[in-house]
């Protein structure tokens, strides 16, 4: 039994996971601050796209307002730190607190809605929250200039300032969120999101509880978004409404989309293609949009499930196209 | 103390009463078959059972605990399972994923425990790799365990879902229609299991249209017909009732 448990999780050989990291972790020696920098948004990105894969990929519900849960985060972190001067890493927890505390509150009551009407709530919330920061309530979020004058991230007496810096704080986090998804989707709260997305009534009737299960899903997923929003707050030192807008929302969503939803491998290929692609054709950017919705055309027609879809998606695509040879084979000629 | 008792149970859906004044008990260890022509309100009384639907009147009592108004989930984890008269899988998960469905609700790790992979949690997952193995085994199915659900076969899919529902660990297991589709070696071999699940000491609440099936299986047999209970008995005392003739092949004319 145990031999056969080990035989489910450690079908994967590491090392060149652990290689490919080593050389990813020596990129700040190598490239200049600019570069470096778009490792830095990328791995923001990553964070953010990884937090919406719980809700989207894995319990798999609409969710165009993540950017909401994001900028809780940035700003709880940015009132506290600079009213208070509270260490932004103290504020991480907090800011994923309050971010998941926030999504507990405003999705528990629709979380019975199903697709495309969850879909425009959520859009709701991330169109209030952006608004509600534009009109600075009671004087916190200083209205469309944002807080101001945020400190540096700081351990131990170092701070991170460089972008170099930055880049081993973000990835380091990236690099044990990945490793935490990797286990919560073996775990039976993995599989309890994919009975729910799969068939919400079966699942129930198995004995799970697919409320909780959906609100789960938000809580993490947002909470996840508030430790993006501190290393944003952080990274940037000031932050405004603008930065949180329905288009940011968006690319999350493109991003677990493009990438193949409920697939961690997936959520990386999705940023790339999301966030680091249009940083390197800059010099074309006038022709953005037009190769972006392209593109979006394009995944429609020959790649819905994903440029990396997740194992059990890869399995189902595999199955069909043997079941498809297997057919064509058994066709008398 | 019956396993299950309910009493009066009603259900209407805006004028059409589905179900009205149902009221049988179910002792332990029993099979009780539920039959009836098309329409009757045989599905309609597992969903009020099941907690998908809630009853406009009745008491449903389980293990002497009432249990109107508890969602699905807390009744399945109070020991009530069932399959689905049209398949309702996770097709895209693995035989085996399908079947460990059934011990979410039987293990308890959260998020702290599941990303620290504590020993608790481990011990919690082979338990549930192990029940599903089980209940695999018991259906034939163990050879299929890593193939996706919607590739099996209709027949096969069927005994899935008796596994699924096996691997929650009931008392009461609510099959609806299990032999629909089946062809006649199928069915057989369906009898044989649900015999086999009975000795195991699940007791089954069973519609079914195949009679052969539920004749051959069922201890008592409860006939509905618009609702209402018409005959309960044996099956032999069933099948000579003058109101169960009547409501399957119609009044004789003189």
């Amino acid at each position: 039994m145990k031999e056969r448990l080990r035989n489910i999780r450690n079908r994967h050989h590491w090392w060149p996971l652990v290689l490919l990291g080593a050389g990813w972790f020596c990129v700040p020696l190598f490239a200049n601050s600019y570069w470096t920098d778009v490792a830095n948004f990328f791995g923001i990105y990553m964070l953010l796209g990884l937090s919406l894969n719980i809700i989207v990929g894995y319990a798999g519900m609409f969710n165009l307002g993540h950017a909401a849960f994001y900028a809780v985060g940035a700003y709880t972190t940015a009132i506290i730190n600079t009213r208070f001067g509270i260490p932004l890493l103290v504020l991480m927890p907090i800011a994923a607190l309050t971010a998941a505390g926030f999504a507990a509150l405003i999705t528990r009551p629709v979380l019975h809605l199903r697709g495309d009407y969850l879909c425009i709530v959520t859009i709701g919330f991330g169109e209030i929250v952006r608004i509600a920061l534009i009109n600075n309530p009671f004087g916190l979020t200083g209205g469309p200039n944002g807080v101001l004058g945020i400190d540096r991230p700081a351990l131990f007496g170092f701070t991170f300032y460089q972008p170099g810096h930055f880049f081993y704080l973000i990835w380091v986090i990236v690099i044990l969120v990945m490793f935490g998804m990797r286990r919560l989707e073996n775990s039976r709260l993995g599989r309890a999101w994919n009975y729910v997305r799969e068939d919400e009534l079966a699942a129930e009737a198995m004995g799970i509880d697919a409320t909780n299960m959906k609100l789960l899903a938000f809580i993490l997923g947002a909470g996840l978004a508030g430790i993006a929003g501190t290393l944003y707050a952080g990274k940037m030192t000031v932050i405004a409404p603008e930065s949180f807008g329905f288009w940011e929302s968006v690319v999350m969503f493109a991003i677990v989309v493009l990438g193949g939803p409920g697939s961690i491998p997936g959520v990386v290929v999705g940023t790339f293609g999301m966030f680091v692609l249009p940083e390197i054709f800059r010099g074309f950017s006038s022709a953005r949009m037009l190769v972006f919705g392209a593109a979006m055309m394009l995944m429609m027609i020959f790649r819905p499930q994903g440029l990396w879809p997740s194992q059990r998606v890869l399995r189902v695509r595999q199955a069909e196209g043997l079941e498809s040879q297997g057919s064509a084979a058994g066709r008398p000629a | 103390m019956p396993l299950l008792q309910v009493e009066n149970l009603t259900k209407t859906f805006g004028g059409l009463t589905a179900v009205a004044d149902v009221s049988f008990t179910m002792q332990r260890g029993e099979i009780l078959g539920l039959i009836g022509p098309n329409g009757a309100g045989k599905t309609t009384v597992f969903n009020l059972i099941t907690g998908i639907y809630r009853p406009d009147r009745g008491r449903i009592e389980f293990n002497g605990r009432n249990i109107v108004g508890l969602k699905p989930h807390s009744i399945a984890r109070l020991g009530i399972a069932r399959t689905f008269q049209t398949l309702r899988l996770f097709p895209t998960m693995t035989v085996l994923e399908n079947v460990m469905s059934g011990q979410h609700c039987r293990t308890k790790a959260g998020v702290v425990a599941s990303l620290l992979r504590t020993t608790a949690q481990c011990a919690e997952e082979e338990k549930t790799v192990a029940v599903a193995d089980r209940c695999l085994d018991l259906v034939r199915l163990t050879e299929v365990r890593n193939e996706l659900a919607e590739n099996l076969p209709y027949g096969r899919q069927r005994l899935l879902e008796i596994a699924r529902a096996l691997a929650t660990a009931p008392q009461l297991l609510i099959l609806d229609e299990p032999a629909s589709g089946l062809n006649e070696g199928e069915s057989l071999e369906l009898r044989m299991l649900i015999e086999q699940i009975r000795q195991s000491g699940v007791t089954i609440l069973l519609i079914e249209h195949d009679m052969k099936v539920v004749m051959g299986v069922s201890d008592r047999v409860i006939v509905l017909e618009n609702g209402s209970v018409i005959c309960a008995g044996t099956p032999a005392a069933v099948q000579s009732d003058q109101r169960v003739i009547e409501a399957y092949l119609g009044k004789e004319e003189d």
